[in-house]
């Protein structure tokens, strides 16, 4: 389409100011123009963001889909997605749990998700349950109070344009790669955080809005921005099993992290993996990027990655400021069909940076599982320093672990460790666990859950918990 | 309470018991020596139901259970304990969480309710005490990095909590100085009771003079080719095992 075209269409659109009143809900399978058009303006967004939109789908339109990752999937029919649909209407949801999936219930009793989140995780009507909107009250009132802006990105747009267009894009650019393109064009959902100086927000962010996170749409995007000596610690996710009739999912995760400022981002995800085929499983395909713009800044990744029939992720630190600091604790779990290809990258931009990286992954049945993670020193990271631990895990013999360390050095001052194992889980270990008296299943979590030690500890204290039980209902089975 | 009768067992198509019978009475300590090679180790580890071990032919029973259709938990569940010769590491797992997960499953299959932390807290450290062993030795990983001598004391410490109604022992002696052997032995004689059996694989009969036997089984290529009390070890121990073969050749 001819840029004029392209002009006359979007103009067409926004004639009528903001206020739109469109019937329909849902747009039909497909990507052009007016589809990016109507998700902006059913969004209620300026301008500017449709034409950023309009920009990122002309990227995309000239790039490939990538084909390097350790992964096997037929090909994804772009033009036969659905790129907008509405919630479901309350009358069409299930309105109580009597009439929810006895298994989806029974893996919820078993993750010991408290009661009252089950009807709403399991899509249940939520005013048919309770009442959600004084709990989101009593939170946004606090963080009101101590500076902090946490809301959807659709309403950081409407109501903080300035925020979002300084920092919009800044760390995942619109061409990125082929799915951040695809994201940026036709986002509909995610969050929206800012810490301002100093400030240390004063909860962490989305514990008590995961119900809502339970809705999340395909195309998520999150911004995070950390002002100077400003904290923060937000938790993504859910350890209850989310399904979603879009199997394609491609998010973005922005963080910004200014001089001396903290970012925790930990999550924990479970989308359906599909059935014992892999058919019907969740591809997701995500883009996490922070920017450690400021001296001293430090991001932490935690992530505990057990659901998705497909996992292409790396979140990544570009280590910009002097002595900034790049974490990323990661702990992947395949089960029965699934693929993940997953790691980190840490680019070490600035002088005196520092890196660590320790990955567990862990492959039962017959799941495919890669550890990709690049370390990059760049010729002006003095001193930089990466410490780097990859173990893998294998259970039974049909499941496989590999591993893709690449590692570019452009600082002769710079330290670089990398260790790397792989072991099966040990036929001895079972036999001693099993021999006093405990069953192969305990013995099974109870090695899984040892393994991964080191990344649960540095998850929220409630969240590690949860991610225990999570890790031993993924591998239910894998065994025997 | 222990029946073993003609087993013959078999690993990788090479059969190491070629017929080997024992009867364990409740109450009595039984140790079985042999040299090198002749099958000491499998019995045990047989007995506590370790794959690749495949029995060809005979029978065990337990109190009137036959053993080889049970489960290895559940072989442990019934009083069958094994100590093993080289107890395996399980990074990142607290060695007290291995023993409250183990005790409580044995409670579990008892029919009784997990055991209260506090209660559970003054057992282990009743314990530990009985095996001079520090309470920070409950917060290490399993068996990761501990010494020769810390990881068989960690063996015993497990029987001490369980209470198996028959320990089995592999090689518990070997890697111990002195100073760790008397402590081991001290836990040993303190689980026996009427109630309980022991039955202790050694090579050497220095084990013996800790922990005295009631019977000592000489074991050579797969059978039990001599029985006797402890004077057996000590005669072993002066004349070697070449004596007692030409005996049962004879």
């Amino acid at each position: 389409m001819a840029t004029e075209e392209m002009e006359q269409l979007v103009r067409r659109e926004y004639t009528q100011g903001f206020v739109t009143d469109i019937e329909s809900d849902t747009v039909p399978p497909g990507l052009d123009e007016s589809v990016i058009a109507f998700i902006s303006q059913k969004k209620g967004e300026p301008q500017w963001m449709l034409e950023w939109r309009l920009e990122a789908y002309h990227q995309w339109l000239k790039m490939k889909e990538p084909s390097w990752a350790h992964l096997n999937y037929p090909p994804i029919d772009y033009q036969g997605i659905s790129y907008y649909s509405a919630p479901k209407k309350p009358e069409d949801r299930p309105q109580s749990l009597d009439e929810v999936d006895p298994k989806l219930l029974e893996t919820y009793e078993k993750l010991g998700i408290p009661l009252h989140e089950r009807a709403a995780l399991a899509g249940v009507a939520v005013d048919a349950v309770f009442d959600s909107v004084s709990v989101t009250t009593t939170f946004k009132e606090k963080l009101g109070e101590a500076g902090v802006i946490f809301c959807s990105i659709s309403e950081a747009i409407r109501e903080y344009p300035e925020l979002v267009k300084k920092y919009l894009g800044t760390v995942v650019p619109q061409g990125d790669n082929f799915f951040a393109a695809l994201n940026s064009a036709v986002f509909t959902d995610g969050s929206f955080v800012f810490v301002p100086e100093g400030v240390t927000c004063p909860m962490e962010l989305s514990t008590y809005f995961r119900i809502n996170a339970a809705n999340t749409g395909q195309f998520e995007r999150t911004l995070i921005i950390c002002e100077k000596q400003a904290q923060v610690s937000y938790l993504e996710g859910c350890t209850a099993p989310q399904r979603d009739e879009n199997q394609l999912h491609a998010a973005i995760v922005e963080l910004v992290a200014l001089e001396d400022a903290y970012i925790k981002y930990s999550t924990v995800q479970n989308w359906y993996p599909g059935d014992e085929d892999g058919k019907g499983g969740i591809y997701n395909f995500v883009t996490k990027r922070a920017d450690c713009r400021g001296d001293r800044s430090k991001v932490s990744w935690t992530q505990v990655e057990t659901g998705s029939a497909i996992t292409w992720k790396y979140p990544s630190c570009l280590l910009r400021g002097k002595d900034s600091v790049g974490e990323f604790y990661s702990v992947a779990v395949t089960n029965g069909r699934q693929q993940a290809d997953t790691g980190t990258k840490m680019i070490h931009i600035g002088e005196g940076t520092k890196s660590t990286i320790v990955s567990k992954g862990i492959s039962a049945g017959n799941s495919e599982q890669s550890y990709r993670g690049l370390v990059k020193i760049g010729p002006r990271a003095k001193g930089a320093r990466n410490f780097t631990q990859c173990d893998s895990l294998l259970i039974g013999d049909r499941s496989g672990a590999h591993t893709f360390p690449y590692q570019e050095i452009g600082n002769s001052s710079a330290t670089v460790e990398h260790e790397a194992t792989t072991s099966k889980i040990g036929e001895d270990q079972l036999f001693y666990c099993r021999q006093r008296g405990i069953s192969e299943e305990d013995a099974v979590n109870m090695i899984v859950n040892g393994f991964c030690k080191d990344v649960f500890q540095e998850l929220p204290m409630e969240f590690a918990v949860e991610a225990e039980a999570l890790l031993n209902v993924t591998l239910e089975g894998a065994v025997g | 309470m222990l029946e073993v009768k003609d087993l013959h067992v078999t690993v990788e198509g090479n059969e190491i018991l070629k017929g080997l019978s024992l009867t364990v009475n409740v109450g009595e300590v039984h140790a079985i020596m042999g040299p090198n090679g002749s099958g000491k180790s499998t019995l045990s580890a047989v007995i506590a139901g370790k794959e690749d071990y495949e029995v060809t032919s005979g029978s065990i029973t337990f109190e009137g259970r036959n053993v080889l259709e049970m489960e290895i938990e559940e072989r442990a569940q019934a009083g069958l304990l094994l100590g093993f010769q080289y107890p395996v590491e399980i990074p990142g797992v607290k060695n007290i969480y291995l023993l409250k997960a183990a005790l409580n499953a044995q409670r579990k299959a008892r029919g009784e309710n997990e055991i209260p932390a506090p209660e559970f807290m003054k057992l282990v450290r009743e314990k530990l005490a009985v095996m001079k062993m520090d309470a920070s030795f409950l917060q290490r990983a399993v068996n990761e990095g501990f010494s020769g001598g810390e990881k068989k004391r960690n063996e015993i410490l497990q029987m001490l909590l369980l209470e198996p109604k028959l320990a089995m022992l592999d090689e518990i002696d070997s890697g111990l100085d002195i100073d760790a052997m008397k402590i081991v032995a001290d836990g040993v004689n303190s689980l026996r009771s009427e109630e309980r059996a022991v039955l202790m694989v050694t090579h050497y009969q220095r084990l013996l003079d800790y922990i005295t036997p009631d019977y000592v089984h000489v074991l050579v290529d797969g059978r039990i080719v001599k029985s006797g009390d402890k004077s057996l070890a000590l005669e072993l121990e002066s004349r070697g095992y070449e004596w007692v073969l030409e005996e049962s050749a004879a």
